[in-house]
């Protein structure tokens, strides 16, 4: 799944190795880690436990697709997490008229952020990294305005919260949700010229231009979509906690980048893997899921104050290991 | 830089424009000076300046040193963090849980000293990173900005110190000649940065970097060392806001300290002129930007707009601010 222009001929046969190791890491990671828990933990991979945690983690894998593919044409979006809470709090206010109209109204109050960014970056030509901490801030600042500054509980008689809570065939439909994104998500890049354009922009944006992909429609779509999926991950942490919370989404916007970059995706833009994304979202979140079993069987303690402390490292390990194999041919 | 490129015969005819564009950081400071000496009562009062100095001293002590890391075309998401680790860290040292110190003086002074330069390190552990590994600035600040707020609340359990001991909280808590401590501190560590930026072989090599990396290597500078300095200066930096903030809080929190300190620093750096991709660096300017962030905050406030509509304003001053000098920038 992974997309890039590699350069052929000359390259060894240990550099294509390396090059597989650098490119598929986070898969293999994920699978030992795994594989790991399974042996060593009784019900690690019982289908309480991963339902538990794809349902959690779905939130975060719709922000990091959407940061994903951003950052994919050479941007940032630090956005995200206020707008994921913007998104929670208007769902929550709209949850008496039912699951539709809330979930579409969360998402909606995200389009609005993402088009924001969007014009700002392509009209404005103010760089993603301010444009976005700019409409953070303001996400942020509507979110508290809507709710008068508490957490708005939704109505739990209009089923909106079967949304975050529910399950469809035993799986939880957050994660179908989620699923389904990441499906669209790979088809549309792998198979489709918009797609394609948004790796040439981040490859190189002004040859991409002079070459006449419409350069500014692409950057814009990818704010919009990235501020839509925030939405989207809002909605279904409102329904999830059955309570909007405007200040929830705090740092989400860089644990998405870690995931992202984990996943094996170069924040210069021009390369990048939906699939690999997913792979880091679920080896960050598990974690999180085996720090709680180990301290379950009791022979250390470790505090949950430990997860951000072995996430960074987990990130430090990669992002060196990345610049170690991704080094050109010395 | 801009003002070398820029043609002679340009420059001879007045234009307002430009003129705007260029001093825009401090007109719009006058501009909220003047609005509030009209709308807000008691405006002109040695009080409000004193509240307004205040807030605003631990953003600016950060923005100085994240100042320099961007003139290098940088960027350091790891301030918040390091706050946090150097406030867990001084209350540990001073309530005497590490080891006991007989004098409190002494104690306060090891506790100072010590957890300064262990953020310190944390910056330069950040520069080793970049320059080292070549790895992304915003990615290598990234691993410290998750795991540093996880070592403060892995050192101190996540526990709330409290503390009463005046011998620390004069940096936060007293006056030297009627001025807060602390804005003495932001004003000396300002005008040392601009002495820097200006005077010294270090400052030139700091905006070469950033101007051209490729080049100021070729010409023989050591852009590694450069690098690596700038990010040690900006964990000093964040050091001494971690212990200003515990010591106006009385209690150092590790999960609180410093926390979306690296946005509010980075807005500053940016509403002051600093150029995100490097090579130019105005000190005073994010100086005056941190002002603007904060006299907007205050004067909204002051006259009954609640915070989070603050935010929103916030949110297009950056806007407007970094696109007015965009405008300059371009014409330049």
């Amino acid at each position: 799944m992974t997309q890039s222009i590699t350069p052929t001929g000359s390259q060894g046969i240990s550099k294509t190795i390396m090059n597989g190791l650098g490119r598929h890491g986070v898969v293999l990671a994920l699978a030992l880690l795994l594989l790991f828990g399974a042996v060593r933990y009784e019900h690690f991979l019982g289908l309480f436990n991963i339902s538990t945690v794809l349902r959690y983690n779905s939130m975060f894998a719709l922000v990091a697709l959407g940061m994903c593919f951003v950052i994919m044409t050479g941007g940032i979006d630090l956005s995200v997490g206020s707008t994921a809470a913007l998104g929670s709090v208007v769902a929550a206010l709209l949850s008496p008229y039912g699951v539709i109209i809330g979930t579409l109204g969360g998402v909606f109050a995200g389009l609005v952020i993402g088009c924001i960014n969007g014009l700002i970056v392509t009209r404005l030509r103010i760089l993603p990294f301010i444009t976005t901490l700019a409409t953070m801030l303001a996400a942020s600042g509507s979110a508290l305005l809507l709710s008068k500054n508490q957490s708005v509980s939704v109505s739990y008689e209009s089923g909106f919260t079967e949304l975050g809570q529910g399950d469809f065939l035993n799986l939880p439909i957050p994660a179908i949700i989620a699923g389904v994104f990441y499906i669209i998500a790979s088809l549309v890049l792998n198979l489709t010229s918009t797609g394609r354009t948004v790796l040439a922009i981040g490859g190189n944006e002004d040859a991409s231009r002079l070459m006449g992909l419409r350069t500014d429609r692409i950057k814009f779509l990818v704010y919009l979509a990235s501020g839509g999926l925030a939405g989207l991950a809002g909605v279904i942490l409102a329904s999830q906690f059955g309570a909007g919370q405007p200040i929830e989404g705090v740092g989400w916007e860089l644990f998405a980048i870690a995931s992202v970059v984990v996943g094996g995706t170069l924040l210069t833009g021009g390369v990048g893997s939906v699939g690999a994304t997913l792979a880091g979202v679920l080896l960050l979140g598990l974690i999180f899921n085996i720090l709680n079993f180990e301290n379950g069987l009791g022979w250390i303690s470790l505090s949950a104050y430990w997860q951000s402390v072995i996430r960074g490292l987990f990130l430090l390990v990669v992002v060196i290991l990345q610049a170690r194999l991704s080094r050109p041919n010395d | 830089m801009s003002d070398l490129v820029q043609s002679a015969p340009n420059s001879r005819s007045f234009r307002w424009q430009d003129f705007f564009a260029r001093h825009g950081t401090l007109i719009v400071l006058l501009a909220l000076l003047v609005f509030n000496m009209i709308a807000t009562p008691n405006f002109l009062s040695v009080r409000t300046l004193n509240v307004n100095l205040t807030q605003v001293a631990t953003i600016v002590i950060v923005a100085v040193g994240m100042t320099m890391v961007i003139a290098t075309g940088g960027i350091d998401l790891s301030v918040g963090s390091l706050m946090a680790i150097a406030g867990a860290l001084a209350p540990l040292i001073f309530l005497g849980k590490i080891v006991h110190f007989g004098n409190i003086y002494v104690a306060v002074a090891v506790a100072m000293v010590v957890s300064v330069l262990v953020a310190g390190a944390f910056g330069w552990f950040n520069g080793w990173l970049i320059t080292h590994f070549k790895i992304q600035p915003i990615i290598a600040t990234l691993v410290l900005f998750i795991a540093g707020r996880g070592i403060a609340q892995v050192v101190t359990n996540g526990n709330l110190q409290a503390f009463k001991v005046p011998q620390f909280q004069f940096i936060g808590l007293d006056r030297w000649f009627g001025i807060p401590v602390q804005v003495i501190v932001m004003i000396i560590l300002v005008a040392a940065a601009t002495w820097t930026m200006r005077n010294t072989l270090f400052g030139r090599q700091i905006l070469a970097v950033g101007g051209n990396e490729r080049a100021a290597r070729l010409c023989g500078m050591p852009v590694s060392k450069t690098k690596r300095w700038v990010y040690f200066i900006s964990g000093i930096c964040a050091g001494i806001a971690g212990l200003v903030v515990i010591a106006i809080n009385s209690s150092s929190d590790a999960n609180l300290v410093g926390l979306g300190m690296e946005l509010d620093a980075i807005a500053a750096v940016a509403v002051g002129g600093t150029s995100l991709s490097g090579g130019r660096a105005s000190v005073l300017g994010t100086l005056m930007g941190a002002l603007i962030i904060q006299l907007v905050r205050f004067t909204l406030l002051a006259n009954g707009i609640p915070d989070a509509a603050a935010l929103v304003v916030k949110a297009a001053i950056i806007v407007a601010a970094v696109w007015l000098q965009r405008q300059n920038g371009a014409r330049a």
